[in-house]
Order: C-alpha cells, then sequence, then structure tokens
C-alpha cells in the first residue's frame, strides 16, 4: 500500500548525514549498498545504478570521472531543477560519494543551458563546500580528494541521452554514441564515465545517510525506493511530488487535485498516454516508467492538438544523424497534419503506426526510440475522438 | 568587420584559451562565452576559434549550428525565448505569443533592426508548473499575463 505525503527529500531535518557515513566504509560495501537499495536510475531508463557503479568500481584507469545528468529537458519535468535549487546537498554529496565507491577523481555536472540562472547558487555551494573540506582534497581527513565543476548545455534535448551528453561534453554535436561501448568502459575523454540523473544521486545520498533495508522498504519488488513526480496540466495543486513506486495513477490525480480528466501523459513527451480506463495502473518499472513527468489533459483538450506539440518537439530536437529518427518523425508529424485536414486514410494511419514501431527497434538512440510512443497511444486510445477529425465533425474544435 | 572588432574578438579568444584550456573540450564553453559577449559567432569568430583550437572551422561551424543557443546570425541584446512545449500551451502560451508579437513588432524568428530584442520559441523550460514562462537572456519569468508581458518588457532598457 502506497504511502503518500511522507517525504524524505523535502523535509531537511530527515536528510542525516551521508557523506561522513560513507568514508566509514570500503567503495566495494557502498556500491553493495546501493545495490542492495534496488536503485535504479532516477532519469527514466532504469539502469540499476549498482550495477553501473560496480562496472566503473571494477574498470581500471587511470582517470575516472562522475558525471551528473542535469539537463532536464524532457517536457513535463522540472524536479532537477528544484533538488539542484534548494536540496543542492543531497544532489552534490551524492557525487562525492558515487566518486568514493566508484574511485574517480573528478565530478561534472552538465547543466542544461536553460537553467544557467541556477549557476551562481550551485558555484557559491561548491564554494561553500571546498571552505567546509567535503569537496577537494583530503575530504574531512579521508585521504579521498574529489572534486566538482559545472558545465553548461547550449539547448539541445539530445544531449540529456548519456552518450551524446559525453559527445557534448568533449566539444562536439550532441549526436548519441553506438553503445557498446559503455560509457562505464570508454566515457568522458575515452575514461570510464558514470552519468547518473540529479535524482539518482540524491537517492543514494539518502540510501547512505538511512540505510539499504530503509530505502528498499518503499515501491514495489522492482522499483524501489520514492520517486519525484513534476505534475503540470489540468489540476489544482500543479508541483513536485515525492511518492513511493507503485502509485496509482488514480491516486495520483487525487493527490493532485486534478478533476475531469481525460487522459494522463506520463512520462513527458516521450512517454505514454493513460486514458481514464486504465488509471488504475501504477507508476513503476514494470508497468508504467518515467523519469518523473505527469502531464494532464481535462474533457477540454484535444488530443489531436496534444500529438501534434509532442511531434513538433521532436522534429525540433532529433539530432538528424540516423534516418528512422530524422524521418520518421517528419512523416508522423505530416500524418498528424492531414489528420487534422481530414484527408488521412484509415490504412495510411495503419502504415503511420507500423512506421512508429520501426522507428522504436531501429533507430540509434532513446529519442527516436521513444518518440513514436505518444503517437502510437495517443492514436491508439483516443481513436473515436482522432477519427472525427476525419468524418470532418471537428473542424471547429481548432 | 572592423579591424577594432577583430582585435576584441581575438583578445577575448586568446584570455579564454588560456583561463579554460585550448583542448577540445574547451569548444562549447568558448562559444558559449563569444555567443554572450558578442551575441554571435561570426565568421571571422569561427575562424580564429578554430585556429586556437587547432581544428578545422567546419568543425566549430558543426558544433555551433547544432545547438539552439548558438548562432551565426546576430542575436539581440535581450533574447526573448517563449516556451510553446506541452504545459506552457495549455496554461495560454498563445495570448501570450501574441503580446509579444504585438509589443515588440515583431515575428517570432525575427531581430529588431536595432539589434535589442530577438523574439524566439523554444522548447520546454521546466517551468511547467508556473507557465506560461519565457526566458529572457538568463532571467525567467512565471506565471505570464498579457499585463504582466507589457510590464516586464518596460523593464528592458
Amino acid at each position: 500500500m502506497p504511502i503518500v505525503n511522507d517525504t524524505v527529500f523535502f523535509d531537511a531535518k530527515k536528510h542525516g548525514e551521508a557523506l561522513e557515513k560513507a568514508f566509514l566504509l570500503t567503495p566495494q560495501q557502498i556500491v553493495m549498498d546501493v545495490r542492495d537499495a534496488g536503485l535504479k536510475g532516477r532519469g527514466g531508463a532504469g539502469f540499476p545504478t549498482g550495477t553501473k557503479w560496480m562496472l566503473a568500481l571494477s574498470a581500471n584507469a587511470e582517470n575516472k570521472f562522475v558525471v551528473c545528468n542535469a539537463d532536464e529537458g524532457e517536457p513535463g519535468t522540472f524536479k532537477d531543477r528544484v533538488l539542484l535549487s534548494e536540496y543542492t546537498k543531497l544532489v552534490f554529496e551524492g557525487m562525492v560519494i558515487a566518486g568514493y565507491a566508484i574511485q574517480a577523481q573528478q565530478g561534472i555536472v552538465y547543466l542544461r543551458g536553460e537553467y544557467s540562472y541556477l549557476l551562481n547558487h550551485l558555484e557559491a555551494y561548491l564554494d561553500k563546500m571546498r571552505q567546509e573540506n567535503r569537496l577537494g582534497n583530503n575530504i574531512l581527513g579521508s585521504g579521498f580528494s574529489f572534486d566538482i565543476e559545472i558545465r553548461l548545455g547550449s539547448g539541445a534535448y539530445v544531449c540529456g541521452e548519456e552518450t551524446a551528453l559525453i559527445e557534448s561534453l568533449e566539444g562536439h554535436r550532441g549526436e548519441a554514441r553506438n553503445r557498446p561501448p559503455f560509457p562505464v568502459n570508454t566515457g568522458y575523454l575515452g575514461y570510464p564515465t558514470i552519468v547518473n540523473n540529479v535524482e539518482t544521486f540524491a537517492c543514494a545520498y539518502i540510501i547512505l545517510s538511512k540505510g539499504a533495508e530503509w530505502f528498499a522498504k518503499y515501491g514495489t519488488e522492482k522499483s524501489k525506493g520514492m520517486k519525484l513526480i513534476s505534475v503540470s496540466g489540468d489540476c489544482r495543486k500543479p508541483g513536485v511530488y515525492e511518492v513511493p513506486f507503485g502509485i496509482t495513477i488514480k491516486e495520483l490525480l487525487e493527490l493532485v487535485g486534478a478533476e475531469r480528466t481525460k487522459a494522463v501523459q506520463v512520462g513527458g513527451a516521450s512517454g505514454i498516454c493513460i486514458p481514464m480506463s486504465e488509471i488504475n495502473r501504477n507508476i513503476s518499472f514494470e508497468d508504467v516508467p518515467t523519469g518523473g513527468s505527469v502531464i494532464i489533459f481535462n474533457e477540454t483538450r484535444d488530443m489531436l492538438g496534444v500529438l501534434r506539440n509532442f511531434m513538433e518537439f521532436f522534429v525540433e530536437e532529433s539530432c538528424g544523424q540516423c534516418s528512422p529518427c530524422r524521418i520518421g518523425n517528419k512523416k508522423l508529424l505530416e500524418g498528424v497534419e492531414l489528420i487534422e485536414q481530414g484527408k488521412a486514410s484509415y490504412n495510411y494511419i495503419r502504415e503511420l503506426i507500423s512506421l512508429g514501431q520501426s522507428m522504436q527497434v531501429a533507430s540509434k538512440c532513446g529519442l527516436g526510440q521513444s518518440s513514436p510512443n505518444p503517437f502510437i497511444s495517443i492514436l491508439t486510445h483516443f481513436k473515436d475522438e482522432i477519427m472525427s477529425y476525419h468524418n470532418g465533425e471537428n473542424n471547429g474544435n481548432k | 568587420m572592423l579591424a577594432q572588432e577583430k582585435n576584441a574578438l581575438i583578445y577575448e579568444i586568446e584570455a579564454l584559451t588560456k583561463k579554460l584550456g585550448s583542448g577540445r573540450e574547451s569548444l562549447l564553453p568558448i562559444l558559449q562565452n563569444i555567443q554572450r559577449k558578442f551575441g554571435y559567432i561570426s565568421d571571422f569568430a569561427l575562424q580564429e576559434i578554430a585556429r586556437y583550437l587547432d581544428i578545422h572551422p567546419v568543425e566549430v561551424y558543426g558544433v555551433v549550428s547544432f545547438y539552439s543557443h548558438l548562432s551565426v546570425e546576430p542575436k539581440g541584446k535581450y533574447i526573448i525565448r517563449l516556451c510553446k512545449t506541452i504545459s506552457c500551451d495549455l496554461l495560454g502560451k498563445e495570448a501570450i505569443a501574441r503580446t509579444l508579437e504585438k509589443e515588440l513588432g515583431l515575428k517570432f524568428g525575427e531581430t529588431s533592426k536595432d539589434k535589442k530584442y530577438t523574439l524566439e520559441y523554444c522548447n520546454c523550460i521546466g517551468m511547467c508548473d508556473q507557465g506560461p514562462a519565457v526566458l529572457i537572456n538568463e532571467q525567467v519569468h512565471t506565471r505570464l499575463t498579457p499585463s504582466k508581458v507589457v510590464e516586464i518588457l518596460g523593464k528592458l532598457k
């Protein structure tokens, strides 16, 4: 049974100390703790963090890097902004813990250019940590040295993909690489690198402070812990919510004061659209996964208009290096326009859905693999509404 | 470009490479600094940055053309970026867009002749719970209404 209104992240009194505890443990013990806690990457992909750290720890190299992915660009996601601006300690000390766990010397925060107004606060916080010896040489007398620098992005959604992010850090176009090799072996400048989401580092802090067992109490069997959800759209109380994994969409809607809801987009533009008939599904890696974005649409919203907004987004943000994504997203957007004009045949729409499925398997990175999600789910669940365009009944709706 | 401007650029690029290093990984931070200070990455700046980093100018151009915050065309002193992604759209982005166009006398994608304003759309800026939202240079403004927009624009000098 999910417990709501029980917050850890947003109550500084409950944070406890993690850095002091970390240095009493060996790097191996920290990695095992993170693994035992069942922490999975909070950016959305859900890769087990402990496994990632284990691979990086066991890699032999003179240099290793810890990269914090603060390129929060998924439409409807703003939890990382809140963590970075208000709970900075959890994120930065989580990075130091990760650095100690994989034996890295350098951390890099890749902050999206749109958040550059946070830069002064973040730099000042790093200075404060250096003065308190929580960053820099011989941190807290542990013999471990680690520093963090902040690098800015320049307005490219795809750089949230970890290999595109590394390309960008290296001064290239943010085009995703083929994997393998994975960044844990060949990452920034060719050195072993872990790239984790802002929230993942905050979770690592909580795990060290509260213990793996405490963390794993929350959530479901395969999705442990609490999750930050950014809620926007048609509801009375939009904002960031901390909920345990396994919460149903229905419970979430009640929590945020959503009324006369028609659909819920979970996972941002690249997520899936859930109709009211499926609101008993739950938010977890087993059922409906999300990096943290929930956008609510009420009965007055035009779902084809919503879909057009998403597809325009992907056409603009596709990096263009692989053809399924570059051309596929254009074709899907053209399809939406044809439907709006009442010119798309049922047969053509079926073909577009099939094209979307091809993009899901053939695209090089997560952008093109997930961009057909809203297209397929909205056309499937709101067929009747969409088809009223087809029959020319909906012309007054735009 | 005036010799004076060229000298200013060279001086800046040299200072930046001294501060940030002249490896390839310094390219993006250098470009961001030049963009901020000069409002765009001119042909001359492309050439000079390439020379200092010892890479081909087309490599630099490739990077500039990739990122939406970098530009080879001169931008205004104030770059106004209105979020057009879904949550801001639901909260009334359209009325804000019309107000901005009317007050600035610009269409989206245009820069004013006096190079004071550039009006653009951008994708999600993470203010989805407080939309409609706009970024003016590095400053974010939220919960916009047409009258609030007029007030904000009036304060830009």
